[in-house]
């Protein structure tokens, strides 16, 4: 399509005037409207855009929490308190920013899960996989320091241990904590860094995303059935149908997490945190948010490997953890994208999703404790390994050999074939030979 | 490039190379200092720094109590041991995780002075107050990731890598010393 022409825009003069000068109605018109994207998307193609609208919702009120908050270790704490009793509105804007935090973080998880299992980040699709990696991170960063502007007990402690980490690095350890630091312990120079940055990054995560959503209109999006779309019979244009789809989510999106905010705006919050930060007292248990568990287990698994000592093993493996899944492309071999087709795929994804979640389990529970009362010597560290060691064993060896052994089954024709007639193909238990035709999958 | 290629123009290639790499040197010198400024500036600052010193009086601190003092923003152990620490402290065992002996650790036998920070992640351990757990060894125990110390402040049992650090002090009279 030619830039300089709104085929189906309904713009008038001043629409055509701007748009052959400065061609935003067009870009917009062929990215957002007519983009043809395959006819059978299923609802985990709505996370997408579920990410993009909390991150618009966490920019702006992040930035209305901004004119209220005061970045000092003496005010930081009753600042946020102020906004939570005082401030018209502030309590509302203020659980929307926490609690939208958490719901990010559910929605971006269950958008990297179904990638990995519809094979989303194959060929050709590796740089926007990676893209979206980069996002997690940026995310992660982002909460993290979040987290610590309230300066509460979890937010300060929170923020010595993690960035304690760093001390495990051999030589310039020590130096890097006290620069990332501004001093000899987390004090009002981190805070106000932190404030800065966390203020700054979420401009950045934007930045991503668009290279994100490029990435995506460049190489048009996976689905379901894991094949390109050959025809224009295989795709829709993105508006009216998935801007519908997309809208109906949203709505069932908001309604459960207005039920959080009005009715469990604590469900994901310690209380600890709502205790000023004390340098001097310890809390009895250090836990970072739900969305850190299954790293902050790994991090707690990894004993001493060879001549690396357990706390840098730990972090490591901890890094490594999320930076395994820049390799994902290259691991998971396999030349059928779509886990529909992967019977013994399927079964290793699943366990996979349970290793994960078992692995955010363990990291919410004291290391040394019994994880079945009726067997004392099997504790939360050991549940931690073995679920530690499986994460790594999936990317590393399973995924590998089910590329070369794995048999898949029959794919459909195309897109159109398997969604309107010929269930050939249309899941694992379709056989080639029979064809319904008319009937919806 | 061992010939002189000559381009249309009669320029030599040799010299325009030569060029491109020491402008593109140049340009990333220049850039390496121009970004130095903004790395140094998260380092303390010169008011942090100057919050250096903390002078403290040992002479209300009775034997088998402890204190704990602010320098620097951290804690300060300070433990007025009795005879049976000071030997436990003194048995030199084996295989230490950080071996020291205990005479390095301290300036008077009697008084123990140490950063109350664990080495492991920076929580503050448990064993000053009274009743507090002390861990298996009588010293300190950190109850983030459970690394017990000794009365020396040396790590004997958990995940800390190191003893706890002893900081720079002196003796300014018998009851009184000044940290940092
Ligand atoms: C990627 C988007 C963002 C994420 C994931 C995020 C996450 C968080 C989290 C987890 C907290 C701690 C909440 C608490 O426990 O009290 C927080 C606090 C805060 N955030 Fe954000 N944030 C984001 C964007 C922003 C932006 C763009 C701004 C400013 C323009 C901002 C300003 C603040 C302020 C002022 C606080 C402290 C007040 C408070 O604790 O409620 N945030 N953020
Ligand atoms: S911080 Fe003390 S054991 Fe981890």
């Amino acid at each position: 399509m030619s830039a300089h022409s709104i085929e189906t825009g309904s713009g008038g003069g001043l629409v055509k005037w701007i748009d052959s000068r400065l061609p935003i109605f067009s870009y917009m018109q062929k990215e957002y409207g007519e983009y043809p994207a395959p006819r059978n998307f299923n609802y985990w193609w709505n996370f997408g855009a579920l990410a993009m609208f909390l991150l618009v919702t966490m920019i702006v009120t992040g930035l209305w929490l901004a004119m209220q908050y005061t970045p000092h270790v003496d005010l930081a704490f009753d600042s946020v308190q102020r906004i939570m009793r005082d401030v018209n509105s502030g309590w509302f804007i203020r659980l929307v920013h926490v609690n939208g935090g958490s719901f990010f973080f559910i929605v971006v998880y269950i958008h990297i899960f179904r990638g990995m299992y519809y094979g989303s980040f194959k060929a050709p699709r590796e740089l926007l996989w990676m893209l979206g990696v980069i996002i997690l991170l940026l995310m992660m960063a982002t909460a993290f320091m979040g987290y610590v502007l309230p300066w509460g007990q979890l937010s300060f402690w929170g923020a010595t241990v993690i960035t304690n980490l760093f001390s495990a690095i051999p030589l310039v350890g020590d130096s890097i904590v006290t620069w990332l630091w501004g001093g000899f312990t987390v004090d009002n120079p981190t805070l106000n860094r932190f404030y800065a940055l966390h203020f700054l990054l979420p401009f950045l995560i934007v930045g991503v995303v668009g290279l994100h959503v490029v990435a995506l209109h460049v190489t048009g999006s996976n689905n379901p059935l894991g094949i390109e779309p050959k025809s224009q019979q295989d795709t829709v244009p993105f508006h009216p149908y998935y801007t519908v789809k997309d809208s109906f989510g949203l709505g069932v999106f908001l309604v459960i997490f207005a039920a959080v905010v009005f009715f469990a705006p604590d469900f994901f919050s310690e209380p600890e945190n709502y205790e000023k930060a004390d340098f001097l007292k310890t809390p009895e248990e250090i836990v970072p948010e739900w969305y850190f568990l299954p790293f902050f287990a790994i991090l707690r698994s990894v004993p001493a490997i060879w001549f690396v000592e357990a706390k840098l093993a730990g972090v490591i493996a901890m890094f490594g953890s999320i930076f395994v899944l820049f390799a994902l492309p290259w691991l998971d071999t396999a030349k059928v994208r779509s886990g529909k087709f992967r019977p013994i795929f399927r079964w290793f994804f699943l366990i996979f999703l349970v290793d994960c979640l078992l692995l955010g389990f363990v990291g919410g529970k004291p290391p040394n404790s019994p994880v079945f009362e009726s067997i004392e010597s099997f504790e939360f560290i050991d549940l931690g390994r073995i679920t530690t060691a499986w994460y790594f064993i999936h990317f590393f060896i399973i995924l590998p050999l089910l590329g070369r052994f794995e048999r898949p089954l029959p794919l459909p024709d195309s897109i159109s074939a398997a969604v309107l007639g010929s269930h050939s193909g249309g899941g694992p238990a379709a056989s080639g030979a029979t064809a319904k035709p008319m009937e919806k999958a | 490039m061992t010939e002189q290629v000559q381009d249309h123009d009669g320029h030599d290639e040799d010299r325009r190379d030569f060029l491109y790499i020491a402008t593109g040197a140049f340009a990333a010198t220049i850039g390496a200092a121009a970004i130095w400024p903004f790395i140094d500036a998260w380092n303390p600052s010169a008011d942090v720094l100057a919050q250096a010193s903390t002078e403290v009086d040992l002479g209300a601190i009775e034997e088998g109590q402890s204190v704990t003092v602010v320098w620097r923003g951290k804690p300060v152990f300070i433990r007025h041991r009795t005879g049976t620490e000071i030997s436990s402290a003194d048995e030199p065992p084996d295989g230490l995780p950080d071996p020291q002996s205990d005479g390095d650790r301290v300036l008077k036998p009697e008084w123990l002075v140490v950063v109350g920070i664990c080495t492991h992640l920076g929580c503050v351990p448990l064993g000053q107050k009274v009743g507090e757990n002390r861990g298996e060894f009588g010293g300190w125990f950190c109850p983030c990731h459970g690394s017990h110390y000794d009365t020396s402040g040396r790590i004997r049992k958990g995940p800390a890598p190191r003893n706890l650090e002893v900081p720079e002090y002196a003796f300014l009279t018998d009851t009184s010393i000044r940290i940092g």
